[in-house]
């Protein structure tokens, strides 16, 4: 007998049930997965009693088929099962779980639904953002099969080093669903695509995407507060219906169900631009909310497994959206890093953000851990080895661990404390010079064993106002999401430079593009990675609403004229964003350490003030100036330029006395935000006259370059 | 219009030219001339789809089967692919796994 001849016995059905063929399945992957001949499902549940699969022509309202699994197919409390010859291509599928309803114990099953798989890869039924779903649909979010065959001609993730990276953060619809755009299909992931060129002349090499995991825009939708023809909207997306399916209305493609290939296209071609791919992910709450949300998928297939539940069986609310996921369970625990790695392995994603992560630190009844195994399980993952992984360090509960969430020597985070010190040093605050110098070098203070790439630096981000509102309003003005104006943070540490919102005053508008490029100049001089919103680099405002969850409208959409009216600020970024890229100097991976350690005559990092090598560290002080020695840049391992950058966040005017250069060196000027022109390309600085001071206007920032 | 596939075999150039809607119905079909041609172990397959108005996803899979199926060396053309047709395949990234012409001469 030939090789040939031998055939695999496992792929011959056993059974039969009203005319399907089966076999019993592998219970490992979860999820559907084609095998020969057929699909093999699988799916755990801890206390459901029986499983029946629940198959649908696609789109049709009905299901053509509902086969129970025999009993004989559960494997400990998994349910699997080969179903035979089904045209794949065209089905969609779902589950009834048989079991108690008992909320007080934690249990919801309700044989009358039908349940999303919580591994479907696919999701389809809800293919076209703001279309309004048929209320009446017994099965919304239906699960798809996927195929594994996209071409990725070469492609794997960037491993890009962290230190190296600048983070754009990006809302996929925002940034091209303004008719300014000029894309074929606005907000998709297609329309990403056809902006890459403009990234590439930003000069990111990061883009950190707001949830794309299949989410409900109808999720708390409402009428606008006095606009009757908006509805206000589940905009960013921070609640998930489904973990492992990219959400199908984010692809010009969705309507015909090929949003998996069009995302892997967009993945494809940024890693081919030198681009990196970070998902913002939301392991802390799904879709389903508390017990008056609806039933999708988690409640009905294993409620006390998938939420912390109170004493009584109610949903514990620490994410503030209604349920927390128990991530600490291990079932739950295992869904995410099996999520993680597939993202990572199947779609070449080079990192994520976990929202409200500190929540991941919690145990299944809520208390924080010392050391959480979640977050040490992702830390230590072969697959995630090269990945980003960013801890937004604070929850909704109350847990606030900037500087303190379980690292493993992997995690970094969304460093609040620089949003914060280094807003209230750019407004002329007093007594936090002390703070400021710690955020220049990467916040040693906070990660001293960690090194300067645990912080990711920011100003603004998604979540308040954008850097434009920062220097326009003082207050938030949230009316347009209908609470009142009593949503969204009250800390903006925002100054609105004399006039709350637009004016005609030029000499306020003059100082707000200052503030702007002020802010840009110091994130991109600091130690650390920085990370800046979608927009910031041309202005963009949301008039003065700091929680734009909900307004899928011109307050959230990228207005593309902008490029142009605010051409002087994005020239200034692009250089600033250039200049780092130029001197590695700024991207340490390991911690200044204000001494000399290679002999160069210099510190590795010098504190200057209006007098040379005597910082102004008193409590009255709004200025601070460093030296950067070449020497040291990359820890000594790399020659580099002397960098001087001096910020005077005092209004009016000041000498800075400069620091003598090694012999032959001389000072250059890359750019001061308070004169014309305000930066130069860098490599084309001209000679700095006089070298021994350097007059700096109120609320500005001068950046040095010293070499031959 | 109903889909029709047909299959031309000269020397080591395959010919397929397809028509009317390509969906999970039909695809069948086209992959297997797509497994005839790859048996010939051709050198080239050339795809006439200017007639070819619509494609789901199956026929996206079935043009992903094509690429894996015929192998790296194999360059696969597609010539007159009407516009719809190109955004799909262009939006999916297919369309770097093809070469796209709006005509083709065999010489």
């Amino acid at each position: 007998m030939s090789n040939a001849d031998l055939q695999r016995i496992d792929i011959n059905p056993t059974h039969s049930y009203n005319g399907f063929k089966l076999r019993p399945g592998k219970p490992l992957p979860f999820g559907a997965t084609l095998v020969p001949g057929g699909v093999n499902f699988s799916i755990y549940s801890s206390h459901a009693t029986a499983c029946t699969l629940v198959l649908f022509v696609k789109g049709q309202p009905q299901p053509y088929a509902e086969i129970p699994f025999p009993e004989e197919f559960r494997i400990g409390n998994v349910y699997a099962m080969v179903v035979f010859d089904l045209d794949y291509e065209n089905i969609e599928y779902g589950y009834r779980m048989d079991g108690p309803f008992d909320p007080p114990v934690g249990h919801r099953f309700d044989q009358s639904k039908i349940l999303l798989d919580p591994y479907a890869k696919a999701i389809g039924g809800r293919d076209v953002w703001g279309v309004p779903p048929d209320w009446n649909n017994i099965y919304h979010y239906r699960g798809r099969l996927t195929f594994d065959d996209f071409d990725w001609q070469g492609d794997r993730p960037l491993q890009i080093p962290s230190e190296d990276l600048i983070i754009y953060e990006m809302h996929v619809r925002g940034f091209t669903r303004h008719a300014s755009s000029g894309v074929k299909h606005p907000g998709t992931f297609a329309a990403i695509r056809e902006k890459i060129p403009y990234l590439k002349a930003l000069g990111v090499n990061c883009v950190e995407l707001l949830p794309i995991y299949e989410f409900d825009e109808f999720d708390g939708s409402r009428p606008h507060p006095w606009e009757e023809d908006k509805l206000l909207m589940n905009y960013w997306g921070y609640s998930t219906v489904g973990f492992f399916a990219p959400k199908a209305a984010y692809a010009a493609t969705g309507r015909l169900g090929m949003q998996v290939d069009e995302f892997k296209a967009l993945v494809r071609e940024l890693h081919a631009n030198g681009i990196q791919v970070l998902l913002d992910v939301v392991f802390n709450h799904t879709a389903e909310g508390n017990e008056m949300g609806p039933m999708i998928s988690f409640r009905g297939i294993d409620n006390k497994t998938y939420y912390m539940l109170t004493p009584d069986g109610y949903y514990w609310n620490f994410s503030g959206t209604g349920n927390t996921l128990n991530c600490n369970n291990p079932l739950v625990r295992n869904m995410v890093l099996d999520c993680l790695r597939y993202w990572a392995s199947e779609y070449h994603i080079d990192g994520f953000r976990f929202d409200l992560a500190a929540i991941l630190g919690r145990d299944p009844i809520g208390i924080p851990l010392s050391n959480p195994p979640l977050l040490e399980s992702l830390a230590y993952d072969p697959i995630l080895a090269k990945c980003e992984l960013i801890a937004e360090a604070w929850d909704a509960g109350g847990l606030y661990q900037v500087g303190s969430f379980p690292a493993y020597g992997r995690w970094a985070e969304w460093n609040g404390k620089y949003r914060d010190d280094m807003r209230r040093f750019l407004k002329g605050d007093m007594g936090i010079i002390g703070a400021v110098a710690q955020r220049l070098q990467g916040s040693p203070d906070l990660y001293a064993w960690r090194g300067p790439t645990a912080s990711v630096n920011f100003f603004c981000c998604h979540d308040g106002f954008t850097l434009a509102d920062l220097v326009s309003y003082n207050d938030k003005h949230n009316e347009a999401n209908g609470w009142g104006n009593t949503d969204g943070g009250n800390d903006d540490h925002s100054w609105n430079c004399g006039f709350e919102g637009p004016t005609d005053d030029p000499a306020v508008n003059a100082l707000r593009m200052r503030q702007m490029k002020n802010a840009f100049a110091l994130l991109l001089v600091s130690q650390g990675v920085p990370m800046f919103l979608m927009g910031d680099e041309v202005g963009h405002s949301q008039q003065g609403n700091n929680n734009t969850y909900c307004q899928d409208n011109e307050l959230n959409w990228l207005d593309w004229a902008l490029v142009e009216r605010n051409a002087e600020l994005l020239r200034f970024v692009q250089r600033c964003i250039a200049f780092r890229h130029a001197h590695p100097v700024l991207r340490n991976r390991e911690h200044l350490r204000n001494y000399d350690y290679v002999g160069s005559g210099y510190a590795d990092i010098s504190w200057h003030g209006t007098r040379a090598w005597q910082a102004d560290w008193s409590g009255t002080s709004r200025i601070i100036a460093f030296m950067l020695c070449g020497k040291h840049a990359k820890s000594g391992t790399v020659t580099d330029s002397y960098l001087y950058v001096a910020a005077n966040m005092y209004w009016d005017a000041l000498p800075f006395e400069l620091p003598g250069l090694p012999e032959g060196m001389h000072w250059h000027l890359f750019a001061n935000t308070g004169a014309v022109p305000d930066a130069y390309e860098p490599g084309s600085e001209p000679r700095l006259e006089p070298q021994h001071e350097v007059l700096i206007g109120g609320r500005s920032v001068v950046i040095l370059v010293g070499h031959e | 219009m109903a889909f029709t596939c047909t299959l031309t075999l000269n020397n080591e150039v395959a010919h397929i030219t397809l028509a009317g809607e390509l969906d999970a119905a039909v695809a069948p079909q086209f992959r297997a001339k797509i497994e005839e041609a790859a048996a010939a172990k051709v050198t080239r397959l050339v795809l006439f789809m200017s007639e070819l108005e619509y494609m789901a996803s199956a026929g996206l899979r079935s043009l992903a089967f094509a690429k894996q199926k015929m192998g790296a060396n194999v360059d696969i053309y597609m010539v007159g692919v009407q516009e719809t047709v190109a955004e799909t395949i262009t939006m999916t990234g297919f369309h770097n796994s093809v070469i796209m012409v709006e005509s083709y001469d065999e010489a």
